[in-house]
């Protein structure tokens, strides 16, 4: 898990949060700008595919408005503090620590009531973040959507970041936005996800390719993750399709975005259409030559 | 080399492939985005670039053109400024 920290800002340069440089913790933030494109169904299963790789990683719900990240994980009903009794100093951290049912080395950070939005500020995220950080190899952080305070919050306790985009047109331009902000916080690596990619609509020239988003928006590629209806499932049951209970196109795309994160050689999930149904027949014979 | 659906194509019409759609007006949205440029300012350059370049050569005004462009994360300022004639003065 060394392999990316050797392009990491030197610590004189980012002073306010240098105590975070002197532990081997990895504080990635996860977001889009738009909502609605998967930050926390990627945070959930991220999470889950690092502590199964053995890495002691911990989630941390940020969106304090909109929490959901509880939810995905099938955590809802096991949380009795929150990071905000945390930071008001109402309980240890350990107490609010949700260790997750089948994944031991993975816990959630909840987030606290949304009256936080009124007095949560980053300073209280980086010392929330120093504290978890001697205890994870790993901190996931779920990003609100939108660019304002709660964005600013997620960011602040944060070294890396993970852009995730759809290949739509709002998306990769509010993604754009989001990458000039994290930039201007001299976030570093920034790692970017494509998520949702439908195959066939890109087969057919009526969705953005890979490489068209990655034209655009010009950062490394993390990974690749199919339109999945298993992830809809996977939330109604509470249980992130990284565990591998169900086959999933998706749960493997995680698994292996997890693994090129941990520094290791993975190549990036091809997604092109495989034309096997009837309308992927009649695709074939569509283009078959007659003069 | 015609296929079946060329012929369709021919026959009602090509379907437009809506993602070229959307590279374009991304790039020209995000190249807005990036430079944080207003359209007014955008307006108000254009014509005085044209006032500068006018003492040289005669410009046909109507079709002349100022656009933000981008390519990967450089956004370049293209100026399309159609000449007429140019004028023979010398220098003014």
């Amino acid at each position: 898990m060394q392999a990316n920290r050797k392009g990491f800002p030197s610590p004189a340069l980012t002073s306010p949060v240098s105590t975070l440089n002197d532990i081997s913790c990895r504080s990635i933030v996860i977001c889009s700008g738009k909502g609605g494109v998967g930050k926390t169904t990627l945070t959930a299963n991220l999470g889950i595919a690092l502590a199964k790789l053995g890495h002691p990683t911990c989630v941390l719900d940020a969106d304090y408005g909109l929490r959901n990240l509880d939810l995905l994980l099938g955590l809802e009903n096991r949380i009795v503090f929150t990071a905000q009794e945390v930071i008001t100093e109402n309980c240890r951290l350990e107490q609010a620590l949700v260790k997750h049912k089948h994944e031991p080395h993975l816990a959630l950070m909840p987030a606290g009531n949304p009256r936080m939005l009124d007095w949560f500020n980053p300073e209280h995220m980086q010392t929330l973040i120093t504290m978890l950080q001697e205890r994870f190899d790993y901190v996931l952080i779920d990003a609100p959507a939108g660019v304002e305070d709660g964005f600013k919050n997620a960011v602040a306790g944060a070294k890396e970041a993970i852009v995730v985009v759809n290949p739509e047109i709002s998306s990769a331009r509010d993604a754009d936005r989001v990458v000039g902000l994290l930039r201007s916080e001299s976030l570093d690596p920034l790692h970017l996800v494509v998520n949702r990619v439908r195959p066939r609509m890109v087969e057919k020239l009526d969705m953005l390719s890979i490489d068209d988003i990655l034209d655009i928006l010009a950062l490394p590629l993390l990974g690749v993750v199919e339109e999945d209806e298993q992830v809809i499932i996977s939330a109604n049951l509470g249980e992130p399709l990284a565990l591998g209970k169900r086959k999933s196109a998706a749960g493997m795309a995680y698994g292996r975005i997890a693994r090129r994160l941990d520094g290791e050689d993975v190549a990036i999930t091809d997604v092109s259409a495989k034309p096997v149904s009837i309308m992927g027949r009649l695709s074939t014979l569509m283009a078959t030559k007659i003069l | 080399m015609t296929t079946i659906r060329d012929l369709i194509d021919r026959l009602f019409g090509p379907k437009v492939a809506s993602a070229s759609s959307a590279r374009s007006r991304l790039k020209m949205v995000l190249a807005h985005d990036r430079s944080d440029l207003s359209p007014a300012m955008l307006e108000q350059m254009r014509f005085e670039i044209m006032q500068v370049v006018s003492k040289y050569l005669e410009l046909d005004d109507t079709a002349s053109e100022l656009s933000l462009e981008t390519e990967e994360r450089a956004t370049a300022l293209i100026a399309n400024l159609p000449i007429r004639r140019v004028k023979q003065q010398g220098f003014p």
